[in-house]
């Protein structure tokens, strides 16, 4: 549970975790083993079409959440249960705290619940005298140490053996060793013991069924059933936005939820309990049942057009195990009750900006969450739309506020960077990196070689180095972005030399700005609808068969979030198809269209690893177009594990996390250099700034190139 | 199908076994249970159901009458006590439960167990080995197969029906996988030839 007031606290927080040494090999084991046995899950299975099931389900039972409601009590209450609507958090201990006191209970048995560590109701029941236990395992290690948890599935997945042994020794009295099955022996006796005496059993639930007024409880352990069963009173704790129409419903997102989340066809136990059975514990024979529905926020946010997506998630924990920046520093850090990307978004929802505000800037915009979401939540333009109402709400941080302004008076941009090339001489010795920074300028950013800014930019170049090609087999507008046009000019000047061998006419139409990513990035709307709005009108689309990038991040952003920022302008609407239409990536373009040379020189090395750009894999859903073109053209592919995780670049993010940002790219091209590969290859100038930086100063012996970079070398 | 839910079950840690009849399977029942380790006993003031130390318990509630006759003379002779109801005197543990399940899903090799009552809810919870007899005629495909006759059930309110895959497990410490936390460390599925 992070609870730092601000960022600087934040990042203090996040040093810590980064130096937590199992932890982090730990995760980093996990992350591993969770995509391949995550896959073996799926097989067989059309995962696409799953997931817009899941999402189609999900999104029909959050609009008709109150219907849900009210048939689900009916239907309980005639099978002998109670249901209870807690408003907010307050109310619905309240109201488990009232059902405790009428039905003269004090010791607690508790199952897994998220929705009770949202309303933080152990430390409420303990306040006012009740007994709690927790008998999931992990929950309970992290109840004994007073912490909260660091993954939604797994919540103690941050502890080693050695230290639940040393745990358990202090609270058993007895030294206890650390091997784990010994381990899980002493939780069964000891928890066993917590079963008998309890007299009351709360549990969460993964669904309710409003046509039978069923909850269905997913478990691995079996401590739901005993919870459900041994105690005289039965509470279920849940929110609602758990209920879902019925049983089909239920079966079908179950088939998604446990595979996603553990790669488990089906968990050990899934429990369906209808009404108030049989109890033996109970003086008249008859369980004495509750079920508190909660909603702190729910209502509204069923009601929003874009965060309603927010309450299709079913806890799965799977946009945590993929995330490169949990994968770093564990949950602590990464969420405050709900952890993962779903966490940087429920948190500013259920607890609040003061607890969202610092979290939901720790996010690399890499869609990893979003690839892996069973229920199809597109989790990275979440975190964007809340950091957008935080920022609106808040005078936004001194940089962040000069850095959207500038991005977008483009004149005023062009011309500070036409002028700062000039002023870095004394720093960069006319060399490719700058390397005499002061150290106090750098401190965490210390990681990475910064590049000089070209001598001449790509727009101030192309006058002198355009060709006219006279029959072309295409007519093609490069949208170069700001990265490539003032730092890495050769990038496109290689990509001209591809493209006019293969006879494609190339226009640069030099009113063009920056797409606007690095503002939506730090969630001014505002300032990336204006470069939207003014990009579009730079351009002519019908001219051109394709608006060519080099840059895999400008190329997603224009792409996918140019029709979500300025869509649905009334008028704008069929230019903005026009031109997001014909966006293409230069690689997908070469391999599927203007073809290349093949020779690549005997002799040359030509080991080459491929670095998956997060916005050109998951963005534009181009997964092999570059190691395809540069396998025909002679080089020779190595494989690494990690190929398509992030970078850790993230435009702003590196600036804002720069010590998260450098172990990324640290942990990447170890992997490179395990592989034995001489060149690293990419499609997006922001990665090859991030690897190619940190190549150089952290000593690796590695050409990070640009794929047009290498094509353009099969003279 | 058969295959399938045999392949499912065994990939999710369970032992499947087929049986020609019910003799056959309280023989099965009887004799893992001799030859099993004496239960952990986990409550240590087990109250007045306590048994002899090293007496095995098997419970075996939702039994027909004929077949708890014989099991009965079979644990009699062995030493092993016999227990059909009140389940929830003997929390410490039992060594081993007998149940019988309504159906089988293939897809994930899943019991479905209509486990109402709270003996035969604790026979598949509380003991050591979990030994339940599947008809063959009673596997089906896939869970949507079951929506008609599930929703049945929980029309017929109050209702507990238990899904329940391999035995209870955990993997909290460390992602290590260990079978048997709070339920059953063993889960035998009898696949009750003709039935």
């Amino acid at each position: 549970m992070h609870t730092a007031k601000n960022r600087r606290e934040y990042r203090k927080g996040i040093k810590k975790a980064l130096k937590n040494g199992f932890q982090r090999q730990a995760l980093n084991r996990f992350a591993e083993s969770y995509r391949e046995s995550r896959q073996e899950a799926f097989s067989g299975y059309d995962l696409s079409a799953l997931i817009r099931e899941i999402a189609e389900s999900r999104d029909a039972s959050i609009a008709a959440m109150d219907e849900l409601y009210k048939e689900f009590k009916k239907n309980a209450e005639n099978a002998g249960a109670r249901v209870h609507f807690a408003g907010n958090a307050r109310e619905a201990n309240e109201t488990i705290l009232k059902i405790a006191r009428e039905n003269d209970c004090s010791r607690v048995v508790k199952s897994k619940s998220m929705t009770a560590e949202e309303t933080m109701l152990n430390p409420f029941l303990e306040e006012h005298g009740l007994q709690v236990t927790e008998t999931d395992l992990g929950e309970w290690i992290i109840q004994l140490r007073r912490e909260g948890p660091t993954h939604m599935v797994m919540p103690a997945i941050h502890l080693s053996r050695e230290q639940v042994g040393e745990l358990f020794s202090r609270v058993t009295g007895e030294p206890v060793k650390s091997n784990i099955p010994e381990l899980v022996r002493v939780a069964r006796k000891e928890l066993r013991q917590r079963f008998i005496r309890a007299d009351m059993g709360i549990s969460g639930a993964n669904f309710a069924l409003a046509d039978s007024g069923t909850i269905g409880v997913v478990s691995n352990e079996g401590n739901a059933r005993l919870v459900t069963t041994l105690p005289r009173v039965h509470v279920v704790l849940l929110g609602l936005d758990k209920l879902v129409f019925g049983l089909h419903d239920a079966l079908r997102n179950l088939k998604g939820l446990t595979r996603n989340a553990t790669a488990q066809a089906i968990t050990s136990y899934v429990t369906w309990i209808t009404g108030a059975g049989p109890c033996a514990a109970s003086p008249d024979g008859r369980k004495e049942m509750h079920i508190v529905f909660l909603d702190n926020g729910r209502s509204l946010l069923a009601r929003h057009p874009v965060f309603s997506s927010a309450l299709r998630c079913m806890r799965c924990g799977a946009c945590a195990n993929v995330c490169p920046v949990y994968k770093m520093i564990g949950g602590r850090e990464f969420g405050h009750i709900y952890i993962g990307a779903i966490g940087l978004i429920l948190t500013y929802f259920f607890h609040g900006r003061e607890k969202g505000r610092n979290l939901i800037h720790n996010c690399l915009n890499c869609q990893a969450c979003r690839e892996v979401c069973i229920a199809g939540i597109d989790l990275p333009r979440l975190i964007k739309e809340v950091q957008a109402l935080i920022r609106d709400r808040e005078r936004p941080a001194v940089l962040d506020a000069a850095a959207s302004g500038l991005l977008t008076n483009r004149k005023l941009m062009h011309g500070l960077l036409r002028a700062a090339c000039h002023a870095q001489y004394p720093i960069s010795g006319g060399g490719p990196f700058l390397r005499h920074l002061p150290e106090f300028f750098l401190r965490d950013h210390g990681f990475k070689a910064l590049p000089a800014l070209a001598k001449k930019p790509f727009r101030d170049r192309w006058p002198e180095i355009k060709s006219e090609i006279p029959a072309p087999k295409y007519k093609v507008a490069l949208f170069t972005g700001c990265l490539q046009d003032f730092v890495y000019p050769e990038q496109l000047e290689a990509a001209l030399r591809v493209l006019y061998r293969s006879r494609v006419r190339v226009d640069f139409p030099a009113a063009q700005g920056c797409c606007g990513l690095p503002a939506y990035m730090l969630g001014n709307k505002h300032a990336a609808k204006e470069a939207a709005l003014y990009n579009i009108s730079s351009f002519n689309p019908a001219n051109y068969d394709f608006i060519l990038t080099l840059c895999a991040s400008c190329a997603s952003h224009l792409k996918n979030n140019y029709p979500l920022l300025i869509g649905d302008i009334p008028g704008r609407e069929p230019k903005v198809r026009q031109f997001c239409d014909r966006v293409l990536d230069f690689s997908s373009f070469v391999r599927e269209h203007a073809g290349f040379k093949k020779d690549w020189e005997e002799g040359r090395e030509k080991k080459f690893a491929y670095h998956a750009p997060c916005h050109l894999c998951r963005g534009l859903g181009v997964y092999s177009a570059p190691k395809e073109i540069l396998k025909a053209a002679g080089l020779t592919y190595v494989p690494c594990p990690g190929e398509d995780s992030c970078c850790g670049f993230g435009g702003s993010y590196s600036v804002k996390f720069p010590e998260i940002s450098g172990e990324i790219a640290i942990n990447k091209l170890e992997e490179v250099r395990k592989s034995g590969a001489s060149i690293l290859a990419t499609d997006c100038p922001g990665c090859i700034m991030q690897l190619r930086g940190t190549a150089e100063k952290q000593g690796y012996d590695l050409q990070v190139r640009h794929t047009a970079e290498i094509l353009a070398d099969c003279e | 199908m058969l295959q399938t839910f045999v392949r499912k079950a065994g990939q999710a840690s369970a032992v499947v076994e087929f049986r020609p009849d019910m003799d056959s399977v309280l023989d099965y029942a009887l004799d893992i249970c001799l030859k099993k380790d004496s239960r952990d006993v986990l409550v240590s003031e087990d109250s007045s159901q306590s048994s002899p130390a090293g007496e095995k318990i098997i419970a075996a509630p939702g039994l027909e009458d004929k077949f708890v006759h014989r099991l009965k003379e079979m644990c009699v002779s062995n030493a092993v006590r016999l227990v059909t109801s009140g389940l929830n005197h003997y929390p410490g543990g039992i060594d081993l439960g007998l149940t019988h399940a309504d159906w089988g899903i293939a897809e994930t090799g899943t019991l479905v167990v209509n486990t109402d009552g709270e003996d035969k809810r604790l026979a598949g919870m509380i003991s050591e080995f979990h030994v339940n007899i599947l008809p063959e005629s009673r596997i089906e495909a896939n869970s949507f197969d079951l929506e008609d006759q599930l929703g049945k059930r929980f029309a017929s309110a109050p209702d507990y029906t238990s899904f329940i895959t391999g035995p209870s497990r955990t993997a909290d410490i460390e992602r290590e996988l260990t079978l048997g936390v709070h339920g059953p460390l063993q889960l035998h599925i009898l696949i009750l030839r003709g039935a």
